[in-house]
């Protein structure tokens, strides 16, 4: 068993990556993420695994310094909450148009603009649907508690690699200030340069050597007969993940006739809804979508045959209630799917979603 | 057995700090445990609380609008938190500054005068761990030993040497203890 700690959400995103051999991490302070790059500078890993950590003077200038340092083939990490994303955007799209690996940490805040530093869900759309320019998905992983805030940043490098794509982290503001007992991973060392030419060499800017020819790293690309089997390309590799690595997790739902539908913190809110409703006789379940991209469309689809509706409780106004109607519709069953939220950083409450759910699903 | 509790107070007074000793015991004694604080523009003289959750299996909402236990260590917490005590539920409140005491008569209410006993003691920066010692004799979910090794995580290696001062503001605080009402 790893080591036992109580820790911050954020705190565990630092220690994750110095734990799983992340070579460098580059990002820009703002609420309430900032013990991210806090917990990596009191750590100074560049002293024990060698990760550089710098804070740089933007989060545009974050995000292109983890282009550039992905294209080395390098573990690369960046973290920031919703203003910061958005600022972000170029930069990730132009990392997927390359098709480099990286981690991205979103620690969602309330908008639109400056909004809120309280928690929120609302970049749910900007994560799932593109948030920059061009046909591009990121992997989105959705976290609800602190210690899927130490497995996902793994997981989410592992998924990085395997389909040269960045990777997010989509976690809020509930999930990166609270503590909780977490078991930290085992160390695991970065790599070496030889490992980094061996493993990805046939892409990776690495140094040309005699025997092969050079590696490219670019988004750019003028004509449009290549321009086009670039995108088919990124297409085959989203589709493929939408096979191989949807994740998901269902509460009580085998004996289930209503489905509540949520991610992040707001699932672990539902998961008391779903207790109280039990208690009042009501027959709840839960599904948690853990990827939002690749999302689980077809275990709701299935529980669509067999279930009388579905509400979805999202920190936002009703973004991934789309996917579950959409999940719904493919199935051919005509079931109602309703949304219940708050907006601005305020945190529904258990008893709240249930009351949700009885008037508006249940009653209705 | 799970116990939801709130403890809100002013800034500066070790509101967090006392929550993060409690879940740390917790986790000394194998116990699922969430720490959840109210963040925001906040500093020293502004409200702070947070909310603790100890329990033997998987914690569900971190975010909770009802407690079993309300710690209470100002006015405006008493007043905003005493209707989130659950019926039958505990409050312990410092009546230092308290001008309008809880008024409930269905929920288990006691006092600790921390302020003052911390002071007696020579140190009012234990104030925290003085009411933490009675909320423990109210309900005692985590054993002294765990505590103490709680203490040992949470505190940083050069401010264990406060380590014995702290215990003893919170045996102080499990011998001082008033009921005011038991329901």
């Amino acid at each position: 068993m790893g080591e036992l700690r109580l820790m911050k959400g954020n705190e565990v995103i630092a220690e994750a990556a110095i734990r799983c051999g992340c070579d460098a991490y580059f990002g820009y302070p703002i609420t309430p993420q900032s013990e991210v790059m806090e917990t990596l500078m009191n750590r100074e890993p560049w002293d024990e695994t060698g990760m550089v950590v710098l804070q740089a003077e933007s989060e545009v200038a974050s995000i292109n310094m983890v282009y550039g340092a992905a294209g080395t083939g390098k573990k690369v990490l960046t973290s920031s909450s919703s203003p910061g994303i958005s600022l972000m955007a170029e930069g990730i799209s132009y990392i997927a148009g390359a098709e480099l690996p990286c981690v991205i940490v979103n620690v969602q805040r309330g908008g639109p603009g400056l909004g809120t530093i309280q928690p929120s869900q609302a970049d749910y759309f900007q994560s799932t649907k593109g948030g920059g320019h061009g046909d591009y998905r990121l992997i989105v992983l959705a976290p609800s508690s602190v210690q899927e805030m130490n497995d996902f940043v793994d997981l989410a490098f592992k998924l990085a690699f395997k389909y040269r794509n960045p990777a997010m982290i989509l976690a809020d503001g509930a999930i990166g200030q609270m503590m909780e007992k977490v078991e930290l991973s085992d160390f695991v060392p970065r790599k070496t340069d030889t490992e980094i030419e061996t493993e990805y060499g046939n892409w990776a800017t690495t140094g040309k050597k005699a025997n092969r020819s050079k590696n490219v790293i670019t988004s750019l690309e003028l004509d449009s007969v290549l321009m086009e089997q670039n995108n088919l390309r990124f297409q085959a590799k989203y589709r493929q993940m939408e096979e191989e690595e949807v994740r998901y997790e269902m509460i009580q739902c085998d004996d289930a006739e209503y489905i509540l539908v949520a991610f992040g913190s707001s699932a672990r809110i539902c998961q008391k809804s779903v207790d109280i409703a039990r208690a009042k006789g009501l027959k709840v379940g839960l599904i948690r979508p853990i990827t939002l991209f690749p999302f689980p469309t077809k275990p709701i689809a299935e529980l669509a045959e067999r279930v009388k509706g579905f509400m979805t409780v999202e920190m936002n106004a009703g973004q991934m209630i789309e996917d579950v109607r959409l999940a719904v519709g493919c199935s051919g069953n005509s079931k109602p799917v309703i949304y219940f939220g708050r907006m601005g950083g305020i945190i529904p409450s258990p008893g709240e979603v249930v009351e949700a759910l009885e008037q508006k699903l249940i009653g209705g | 057995m799970t116990e939801e509790i709130i403890i809100a107070g002013f800034g500066g007074q070790g509101v967090l700090s006392m929550g993060k000793i409690l879940a740390y015991s917790g986790v000394m004694q194998g116990k699922e445990v969430t720490w959840f604080p109210s963040y925001g523009p906040e500093m020293r003289g502004g409200t702070a609380n947070v909310t603790v959750i100890l329990s033997d299996d998987r914690i569900s909402s971190p975010i909770l609008h009802e407690f079993d236990t309300a710690i209470i260590l100002n006015q405006q917490s008493l007043d905003k938190f005493e209707n989130e005590v659950k019926p039958g539920g505990t409050l312990l409140y410092d009546p230092n500054g308290i001008v309008h005491p809880p008024t409930r008569t269905d929920i288990n209410i006691y006092k600790i005068d921390g302020t003052k006993i911390a002071a007696e003691m020579g140190n009012v920066k234990t104030f925290n761990m003085v009411v933490l010692g009675a909320y423990l004799k109210v309900r005692p979910v985590v054993a002294m030993e765990s505590i103490r090794k709680g203490l040992e995580k949470s505190l940083p290696e050069r401010h264990h040497k406060l380590i014995p001062m702290n215990l003893q503001a919170i045996e102080a605080g499990q011998q001082q203890l008033e009921a005011v009402l038991e329901v």
